[in-house]
């Protein structure tokens, strides 16, 4: 087991240096990408960066102070020795040191995440659970209609007539309120009970379906029916079929949780959340390529440590799983 | 046969409705099976052989099956019991085995503490009484090294251990009646003898009766006392071992025996039976196999033969008379003898 996560952390490493190496080149090698140097021409941010009407002196100065003068290997083995030791280099704009940046911004994107996530489970597990129990019932089917609809609203729509109904026509929620939890719990709370209901509704939809599903499929298989010819109680059927059933969940919880502490953009933008999701627009828009840089080796890592914490406790969970 | 009678099966019916029609699983069965007596069913799938074990212990969703007629355990109509009541019988009195041993533990638990699970949802015992007996149970079902053996997880078991474990479980509360739905199917064939002989022994050890279903007639043969023969949900003969294998009635009981090896008939040929079983849904009028019956004659399309003594010495589900059915099994037999030569 540990030898396994111990592979497995290094193939994460790979696949991080792979990110970075991918995300380098959109921005410094291929055409119209901000970093990118054209013999004879300034790089975009260059220019950028200079001003209205700049001086060529001045636009050369700004490219040798970034290092975008380089050869782009070089600039990409220095950003990568320098990546690797933690340190994700200083935002164009702000001259910030992007890793505090984006420390800064870790705390509303988790808050964001959990508190969907929590939000979904609750909805999803127990109406997925009490739909495939009273299949074909009115419950069964009302909430089907419902996990329809779900899935069928993108959170772009959905979040911007959240804040048209609550924010703008009754007044119940203020968007641009964001408080750190440690510094104004109220006002944190206050600030993300509807972003997480808003992120939370596609999911909640989902995973309605997705335990519905597998709770279904579970009570087909031969050893519930076990489970009834030894004479169980109803109650400790359900128990044997929703250890099988919910064990998958586990598994897409993970991986959603892990996306999502990327930053979800789309409600972050909406509610004005200063997340990660945030920070990356900003930096999009201002072609500030160190924080793009960043956000995106932050967002990497959280997919590739969720992937590996999902394995670890699925193994815990089926003892089919061991690796080795 | 003067032992006890466990179950009494009086003509059952099960359907099932379906979008495409109604789906007659089993059609008027009787049967009953006695204390010490290894009864057992044979037929193809589809024969309606499983569906009546599974009604008897109410494992069949009944809001979509249509039942009716009698499935009388120690005198008890188990049809008209409650879920609850029903319950407390299944696992206690009554306990099955399976065909898949792979798929009939739930590969989430502790094999010992599925066992252990049985055992407390009828016995109101402490816990650490409850695994011993478990213990026991794997030991006396031939585990070795049971105590051990308890602590692991079924993909750690062998396919035959498994089944062993499921037999373990079945026997936790000392029932009356096994019931053994293709039990050795799954298995390879040295482990099937073993699983056989574990259920025969247990038999005589717990003093029970035994159900057992297969399609395979060497395993009847090997173990059974008294055989039914079901085709398309009717029960077409009923007998003794003996007499079922040494004077059988029915063409689709012939068929069956001259389609299975025997060691006595080296080199003959193995005679397939025509056609395929019948749709559930469309039974055939008449006898439902006359369509693949070489011998059918007028009445067969139109009748339904009644499962009675024709003289034979035990009842059988065909219009021929015993005399016809006499001289048409011996021409058979010498036409196969014929083909050794």
């Amino acid at each position: 087991m540990l030898q396994y996560v111990i592979r497995r952390l290094l193939w994460a490493f790979v696949m991080i240096v792979l990110v970075i190496a991918v995300v380098f080149a959109i921005f410094f090698v291929l055409p119209g990408g901000a970093g990118r140097k054209e013999d004879g021409r300034a790089s975009p941010v260059a220019v950028l960066m200079a001003g209205r009407n700049p001086r060529p002196d001045l636009v050369r100065d700004i490219e040798h102070r970034l290092g975008l003068d380089r050869p782009v290997h070089i600039q990409f083995g220095l950003y990568l020795g320098r990546a690797l030791t933690g340190d994700l280099g200083y935002s164009y704009q702000s001259q910030q040191d992007v890793r505090t940046a984006v420390a800064h911004r870790l705390p509303a994107t988790m808050s964001l995440a959990f508190g969907a996530s929590v939000v979904w489970l609750l909805i999803g597990i127990p109406l997925g659970v009490i739909s495939a129990l009273k299949r074909r019932s009115l419950l069964d089917r009302g909430s089907m209609l419902l996990a329809l609809i779900g899935v069928s609203m993108p959170t772009f729509w959905l979040g911007l007539m959240a804040v048209f109904f609550f924010d703008a026509r009754l007044g119940v929620y203020n968007v641009g309120d964001y408080a750190p939890l440690t510094e104004n719990p109220l006002l944190w709370f206050k600030s993300l009970w509807l972003p997480w209901i808003v992120l939370a509704i596609v999911s909640a939809a989902f995973y309605t379906r997705m335990v519905r599903g597998n709770v279904l499929e579970v009570q087909g298989e031969d050893y519930i029916r076990t489970a009834r010819a030894k004479g169980l109680r109803e109650r400790s059927v359900i128990r044997h079929a929703l250890r099988s059933a919910l064990t998958p969940v586990v598994t897409m919880y993970g991986l959603d949780v892990g996306i999502l502490l990327g930053g979800a953009i789309i409600t972050e933008r909406i509610f004005a959340i200063p997340g990660i999701g945030l920070l990356a627009v900003e930096a999009i828009t201002s072609s500030d390529l160190p924080t793009i840089l960043g956000v995106t080796v932050i967002a990497s890592f959280f997919v590739i440590a969720m992937n590996l914490i999902v394995d670890v406790v699925y193994a815990a969970l089926d003892p089919r799983v061991r690796y080795s | 046969m003067s032992a006890e009678t466990l179950l009494e099966v009086r003509d059952l019916h099960v359907s099932f409705p379906t979008p495409d029609g109604v789906v007659k699983a089993v059609d008027g069965l009787s049967f009953s099976v006695h204390r010490r007596e290894t009864f057992g069913i044979v037929g193809e799938s589809g024969s309606g052989k499983s569906v009546t074990n599974l009604t008897a212990l109410g494992l069949i969703d009944r809001e979509r099956a249509q039942v009716s007629g009698e499935v009388l355990f120690k005198g008890r109509d188990l049809l008209a019991l409650s879920k609850e009541e029903l319950r407390r019988v299944r696992g206690k009195e009554l306990a099955m085995i399976f065909q898949d041993p792979f798929a009939c533990l739930h590969p989430f638990y502790r094999v010992g503490d599925q066992i252990v699970e049985a055992i407390l949802c009828h016995d109101d015992i402490p816990k650490k009484q409850a695994q011993q007996r478990a213990v026991d149970l794997l030991g006396a079902v031939g585990i070795p090294h049971p105590q051990d053996r308890f602590r692991d997880h079924p993909h750690q078991y062998s396919g035959g251990m498994r089944q062993r474990a499921m037999i373990a479980m079945a026997l936790s509360h000392n029932p009356d009646l096994l019931i053994a739905d293709e039990p050795t199917t799954a298995l390879d064939v040295t482990v099937q003898a073993q699983i056989l002989d574990l259920i025969d022994r247990i038999k005589n050890e717990f003093n029970i009766g035994v159900i057992l279903i297969t399609h395979d007639l060497g395993v009847v043969a090997d173990v059974a006392q008294t055989v039914m023969v079901m085709y398309a949900g009717r029960a077409v003969e009923l007998g003794s071992r003996d007499e079922v294998f040494d004077n059988p009635q029915h063409p689709y009981a012939w068929g069956l025996l001259e389609s299975i090896p025997r060691i006595d008939q080296k080199g003959s040929r193995l005679i397939p039976i025509q056609g395929s079983p019948p749709s559930l849904i469309h039974v055939p009028p008449g006898c439902s196999f006359h369509p693949r019956c070489p011998h059918r004659f007028e009445p067969c399309d139109k009748d339904v033969p009644a499962l009675a003594d024709r003289g034979s010495g035990h009842p059988d589900a065909c219009h021929l008379s015993v005399e016809d059915k006499r001289r048409i099994w011996n021409e058979r037999e010498a036409l196969r003898k014929k083909a050794v030569s």
